[in-house]
């Protein structure tokens, strides 16, 4: 399979990608380190007449460990992500769910800024990102603007991002309920996208949980956090018992996908099944 | 409207003109005849394509030609030193880890990557880091012994 034809570019600075970007808007696509993109226009279900090719923009690579957070550049890969000492430490869950995705040649050239932008729903990153309470950092001739995860992801591969702007980093907060997270996932056994991939960040006081935050990708076109076992999990003790009754009906309210890798049902099951392992692991 | 690309490929540089959309591994097998870099499932699923960009396993059929220029390609092609086998070559022959040897040069190109990394691996971590390749003759088993004999080899000459 080959992409239909487009003229590339490749800018060193994000003021030139942008000006590429306002010279083109949706005739252009932004290309990173393309294992979103390029299967993409192999299928030509896209096919932009202008690929902008940011790789080689450096101040979009890097993870800068700040006082109050860490910021990951949006070029960084899935494997420089996943090998940072200080996301190990403060957010362990984001270096986890990045060791997980795809295989190793995945993760040596995918990039987060590329996987977000793309937004399948089955990523893993949508999950992580959620739970860690992250903010995107979208550029464009405007300067920066910060999104709150929340209301980055709005739906089957769509996010805020503008048709003129860059997604140039992602932050991850210092919380407690980061330093203490993890992510479990039920894997298509072929591509390795998430059928159920759930993620859980829980800040304690005193042996009580005093925030949790439980997201969910793979189960619905939006990934989401389930605000009932957010709530049930609040003011108790982690244990079999506050997980089982938390977990009970993981996904109420969702429109839960179905497809023939898993029906609606199961995967709502499922759902279920992966926040209990999840929510185990970190009591 | 074709481009320059500049890519070093086992060592010796290249200079090209293609198209933009061209696929690294096109420009592998059809630019330059290096026909050892298999395509296989064409999706980035199955780990036939894998070469190494700059060091890393790389899935070809996933990036484009344009994409490498500047960077430095190994193909199967490169592994041998003359006539010796590369540890991971001698592998697969002494420990029968291929039967039609369609996935072998992507399964070797993908297990040097991860000797690099994790020059003693358990039999559980070569099995985890050869999930994005695909055999579909022989099970892993002598796969794993293969990638098992490199390992031991690699070490006993380090």
């Amino acid at each position: 399979m080959v992409p239909s034809k487009f003229a590339y570019h490749k800018p060193t600075t994000i003021k030139d990608a942008i000006a590429l970007l306002t010279a083109h808007g949706d005739d252009s696509k932004i290309l990173s380190g393309g294992h979103s993109l390029v299967p993409v226009l192999k299928l030509r279900l896209n096919d932009p007449e202008h690929l902008i090719d940011v790789s080689g923009i450096e101040s979009m690579g890097g993870i800068r460990d700040n006082e109050k957070s860490i910021t990951i550049g949006a070029n960084c890969t899935h494997s420089e992500i996943a090998n940072n000492a200080a996301l190990k430490e403060h957010a362990p869950m984001i270096a986890l769910a990045a060791s997980m995705i795809g295989d190793i040649q995945v993760r040596n050239f995918g990039t987060i800024g590329g996987s977000i932008a793309h937004a399948d729903p089955a990523a893993d990153w949508p999950a992580v990102l959620l739970a860690a309470d992250a903010n995107v950092i979208i550029t464009s001739v405007d300067g920066n603007r910060t999104v709150d995860v929340d209301q980055f992801f709005k739906g089957l591969f769509m996010t805020a991002v503008g048709e003129e702007e860059i997604i140039t980093a992602v932050s991850i907060p210092k919380t407690a309920f980061n330093k203490n997270s993890t992510y479990v996932k039920f894997p298509q056994p072929a591509s390795r996208f998430a059928l159920v991939g759930c993620a859980a960040a829980v800040a304690n006081s005193d042996g009580y949980v005093t925030e949790a935050r439980v997201a969910f990708s793979g189960v619905s076109a939006t990934p989401f956090r389930d605000g009932n076992v957010e709530k049930s999990l609040k003011g108790n003790v982690l244990n079999e018992g506050s997980i089982a009754t938390a977990t009970a009906s993981v996904a109420d309210g969702v429109s839960v996908m179905s497809d023939h890798f898993a029906a609606e049902n199961y995967r709502k099951h499922m759902a279920g099944v992966y926040a209990r392992k999840a929510l185990s692991a970190l009591s | 409207m074709k481009v320059p690309v500049s890519i070093t490929v086992n060592g010796k540089q290249y200079d090209k003109m293609v198209e933009p959309r061209m696929l690294l591994v096109y420009f592998l097998r059809e630019e330059l005849a290096l026909t050892g870099t298999h395509i296989g499932c064409d999706t980035s699923s199955c780990g036939a394509c894998t070469v190494h960009l700059d060091g890393k396993a790389l899935k070809s059929c996933s990036m484009l030609a344009v994409q490498a220029s500047g960077k430095s390609v190994t193909t199967i092609e490169g592994m041998a030193n003359g006539d010796n086998l590369h540890p991971l070559q001698e592998g697969f022959h002494m420990e029968h880890g291929l039967q039609c040897g369609f996935c072998t040069p992507g399964m070797i190109m993908c297990a040097a990557d991860m000797l690099k990394n994790n020059p003693n691996p358990t039999e559980e971590e070569i099995r985890h880091g050869l999930e994005g390749n695909f055999c579909r003759c022989t099970g892993y088993h002598n796969i794993v012994k293969s990638i098992q004999y490199a390992a031991n080899k690699m070490q006993e000459t380090a």
